[in-house]
């Protein structure tokens, strides 16, 4: 009878109120936390609309050479297709080789138009924007795999090491110790050499298997410190397992220093997989990425200049869409994140106070 | 008109307002007092009443969101609206401060004596050598033993009562005005904090400073204060000389303030009688336990406790008194598991777990639960409160989904806090609320045992007043029998029917209650009764005396 009542009286509060009684997990309250943050939001859209497009534009290529699997993509050329490089002169006279078509000004009495190569064409012809949109591909897939596998076993070995201490932890360290010794790029090149041209996916692998090591460590210091505090007893009398003191109570009081140091690792894969690519193992040509363009270019940046913003633009908004999407995590998981007063607020509590 | 310019703090019509979400929240509303040379004012509130921030205020140490208008005047001299620069040469050299903790308000790294002579040398233009001279004296001052020796120490190699010594000596380097002290014993045990407020009280007689001293604690106040100043809601409730506040309190508030400090002897008998033929088994027996903590590179093990025994029957309170480092709170983790002993037996419930493993211990779990001493770091700051609380019941595989749910409601509902509250994060919530969730935590897998770490030490008093009413009434419904570890007499007498003493590890008295508090045996309880402060200046007074002549 008594849980009836309760009932009846809780419908007639506002919803408000009704809401907030309901109960939310851990996970709900973050997601609820992340979705008002509006910058990680607009990063976010931002990122999956680049991701679109890319995919979108340029198909899917997976397989080998002997069996390829393909899905077009809508726009007509591809990274081998070869045409006559347009020369035009820029209204200042300056000679203009394989100038970008894209003319995004609808005011000079063209309108807005695509043209033949929007991103223009590089110097012996191929289609600019074909290569970017390829190298956005290979770059985005290098920064998901790198994350992922980097990401998760820097957080596992750093987290089981620091929460179980004593033989593990000396294990894992000087696991950890040995893997940090060795040079990336001398082993990749050794790798490249002997097994010739992989593509991107064995690449991203194998970053990943190497960039692990600085997160683990944070995350072991991290673990160390928070394993000794009271609510990890608390857990323990409640009779949680070690997994669930791991992932369920540590963890998320951790995820700050994870979310900060994988958005740090994932910009850095882009450049490691430039590096890689430069000495031989990782995406040769024909085949390109963001890294590889820019590399190959950078010394066209004074008679060509689009050749290097192009590629730069596309590396600077995913690591910036990334960057902010990391941000807007690590808020939504710290609950004692407060808004910092902002101008308008102050100005808002001067008009309160005249009042 | 004479006294009001010889006065060193003067606060008249002060107001202190913080900017929160679109609003102002006052702090502190229309405040006037002033304290003069010699003269101590103690400011008492609740937490939360307001009395910290405003004194905060006073030298512009606030968020900026806080607005602040009125009349403060040091020695004549206007602080409000007064530059950074002025501000700076006022702090430190006229205003010092004495924080709470001493431990978070000395910085690590550096030994006290570096940290005296940087204070010294900002505000002086003197050599090193002469500063360093200087910090000795001070230290000398505080009563530090070996100043030679001490002025090199770091403050972990300080006890306690010692690095709050070292933070007094540090107000006191440039001989200040005007000494705010905020909260400056409640970290401290009784014995101890009785020899920092005899050291205040006789420096302030050397030195002839003003104190303005920041409390909740009235028996502190009563030993102190010349002058009270009573705070709710930033409101001034009542402001008057010691003598009227503690005799004639004017305000019901003041009086109810007054009213939820615990009293020695103040309870009528509570006693639990066994049928000695019918004697149940004891729900938690320890007999003859050692507890080592495993000696870490070149730090030897320690012997945390030595040949320890005793027995908690069912519906029984046990309080376990003494002093930080006495060994009371491993005890109360080896009875959960959460620490191994050396020797000896533990059995709860009739379970051994003296060597027990993960799955012998996964048995007592239901049976037993735990209240930690800091709310604030024993619950997860990630995790709302209603999963904390639902935890327990979740992994015992006792309810799930809705019904879960309705459990974490009858416990919010049984601890008196709004069922709303489930979805907050511990941050939002104050002391009092979270300690509340500590015990609906331990309580929702009803169990036998309940073992309360220093669950009121964190509380205000009228705060823990009501928490200890709750946890009585729940303790007479339930009928769970209780482990109440504490370092406050006069919260066991309120509470318990055994009281157990500790000592440096080992057990020095046991019995009922009023035979431990009435007429101790040892010398040892008997030094801890006397020093536990009452809310009576003449009683303080007296007692001070006695323990003048006892030196």
């Amino acid at each position: 009878m008594t849980e009836k009542n309760s009932t009846v009286s809780n419908t007639a509060d506002s919803s408000i109120e009704m809401k907030e009684t309901a109960g939310l997990s851990q996970g709900q309250l973050v997601r609820k936390r992340f979705f008002r943050h509006r910058a990680a939001n607009i990063s976010l859209a931002y990122l999956f609309l680049i991701v679109l497009f890319v995919f979108s534009a340029g198909g899917i290529h997976l397989g080998s050479k002997d069996a390829p699997f393909t899905i077009p993509g809508w726009w007509h050329l591809t990274i081998n297709d070869m045409s006559q490089v347009s020369i035009t002169h820029s209204p200042s006279g300056q000679l203009l080789i394989g100038a970008p078509t894209l003319d995004l000004n609808p005011f000079d009495g063209n309108g807005i138009s695509v043209g033949a190569h929007p991103f223009g064409q590089d110097t012996i012809g191929h289609d600019y924007f074909s290569l970017v949109i390829r190298g956005a591909q290979q770059s985005i897939m290098v920064m998901l795999v790198v994350g992922l596998i980097g990401g998760l076993m820097g957080t596992i070995i750093g987290a089981v090491s620091g929460y179980f201490r004593g033989l593990t932890d000396s294990v894992l360290m000087r696991f950890t110790d040995l893997i940090i010794t060795i040079p990336t790029v001398i082993i990749g090149s050794v790798i490249g050499s002997r097994l010739g041209n992989l593509g991107v996916f064995p690449l991203a692998l194998f970053l990943g298997l190497f960039a692990w090591t600085g997160l683990a460590r944070l995350v072991r210091g991290e673990f160390l410190t928070l394993r000794e505090r009271e609510f990890v007893d608390a857990a323990r009398v409640a009779g949680a397992s070690a997994g669930r003191i791991i992932f369920k109570h540590i963890l998320p009081n951790a995820m700050g220093v994870i979310i900060v140091s994988v958005t740090l690792l994932l910009s850095g894969a882009i450049l490691l997989e430039t590096a890689l690519s430069y000495v031989g193992f990782g995406v040769q040509s024909p085949d390109v990425s963001l890294g590889t363009l820019i590399s190959q270019y950078q010394d066209s940046f004074q008679a060509s200049p689009w050749l290097f913003w192009w590629p730069g633009f596309f590396i600077i908004s995913i690591a910036l869409s990334v960057n902010f999407v990391g941000d807007g995590l690590r808020d939504a998981f710290d609950p004692r994140q407060k808004r910092k007063l902002s101008r308008k607020d102050l100005a808002q509590a001067k008009q309160v106070e005249k009042n | 008109m004479n006294e009001k310019q010889t006065a060193v703090l003067m606060v008249e019509n002060y107001n202190l307002d913080f900017w929160v979400d679109g609003e102002w929240y006052p702090a502190a509303i229309d405040m006037n007092y002033s304290i003069d040379a010699g003269q101590v004012l103690a400011i008492v509130g609740e937490s939360g009443s307001g009395k910290s921030s405003s004194s905060m205020g006073l030298m512009g140490l606030l968020a900026s969101n806080a607005r602040v208008n009125g009349s403060v005047r040091i020695k004549g001299e206007e602080m409000l609206g007064a530059s950074a620069a002025t501000l700076r040469k006022f702090r430190g050299k006229e205003v010092a401060y004495i924080f709470q903790e001493p431990m978070t308000a000395l910085n690590p790294v550096y030994t006290i004596g570096f940290q005296i002579i940087e204070t010294l040398r900002t505000h002086f233009d003197i050599s090193s050598d002469e500063a360093r001279a200087r910090a000795i004296g001070l230290i000398k001052l505080v009563e530090i033993p070996d100043p030679e020796t001490s002025v090199d120490k770091y403050p972990h190699q300080l006890s306690g009562g010692q690095r709050q010594r070292a933070m007094i000596a540090q107000a006191l380097a440039c001989d200040p005005a005007l000494l705010i002290a905020d909260e400056p014993t409640t970290a401290l045990d009784v014995t101890v904090q009785a020899e920092i407020l005899d050291l205040m009280r006789n420096l302030k007689h050397k030195l002839n400073s003003a104190v303005l001293l920041i409390t909740h604690d009235m028996g502190v106040v009563a030993d102190m204060a010349d002058q009270i100043l009573v705070m709710k809601d930033g409101k001034t409730v009542e402001y008057d000389t010691a003598d009227n506040i503690f005799n004639r309190p004017k305000h019901p508030y003041t009086q109810a303030l007054l009213a939820a400090v615990p009293k020695l002897g103040s309870v009528a008998v509570r006693e639990l009688t066994f049928d000695s033929a019918a004697k149940p088994e004891p729900v938690l027996k320890l007999e003859n336990v050692t507890i080592e903590y495993p000696k870490r590179g070149r730090a030897p093990a320690f012997k945390a406790v030595q040949d320890f025994s005793l027995e908690i029957f069912p519906g029984e309170i046990v309080g376990l008194v003494g002093e930080s480092g006495s060994g009371k709170t491993t005890i109360g983790r080896a009875s959960i598991g959460l620490l191994p002993i050396k020797e000896g037996v533990i059995s709860v419930a009739g379970n051994d777990i003296s060597n027990a493993n993960m799955k012998s211990l996964s048995l007592i779990r239901r049976h037993t639960g735990i209240v930690f001493q800091d709310p604030a770091s024993s619950l997860n700051p990630r995790l709302p409160i209603g999963e904390s609380i639902g935890e327990p019941m979740f992994l015992a595989g006792v309810a799930k989904g809705d019904e879960l749910h309705r459990r974490v409601e009858d416990l919010l509902d049984s601890v008196e806090l709004p069922r709303s509250y489930r979805n907050r994060y511990p941050h939002e919530l104050s002391g009092g609320q979270r300690q509340r969730i500590g015990i609906a935590r331990a309580l929702a897998l009803t169990p036998d045992l309940l073992i309360a770490d220093e669950p009121t030490s964190a509380l205000d008093v009228s705060v823990q007043a009501r928490f200890l009413d709750l946890l009585q009434g729940l303790q007479e419904q339930l009928k769970f029998a209780c482990l109440f570890i504490t370092h406050d007499l006069a919260v066991v007498d309120i509470l318990s029917h055994r009281i157990a003493v500790m000592q440096n590890g080992r057990l020095v008295e046991q019995g009922p209650r009023d035979q431990i508090l009435k007429n101790p045996q040892d010398a040892y309880t008997q030094r801890l009764i006397e020093a536990v402060p009452v809310p009576d200046p003449a009683e303080q007074k007296r007692r001070r005396e006695a323990r003048l002549a006892a030196k």
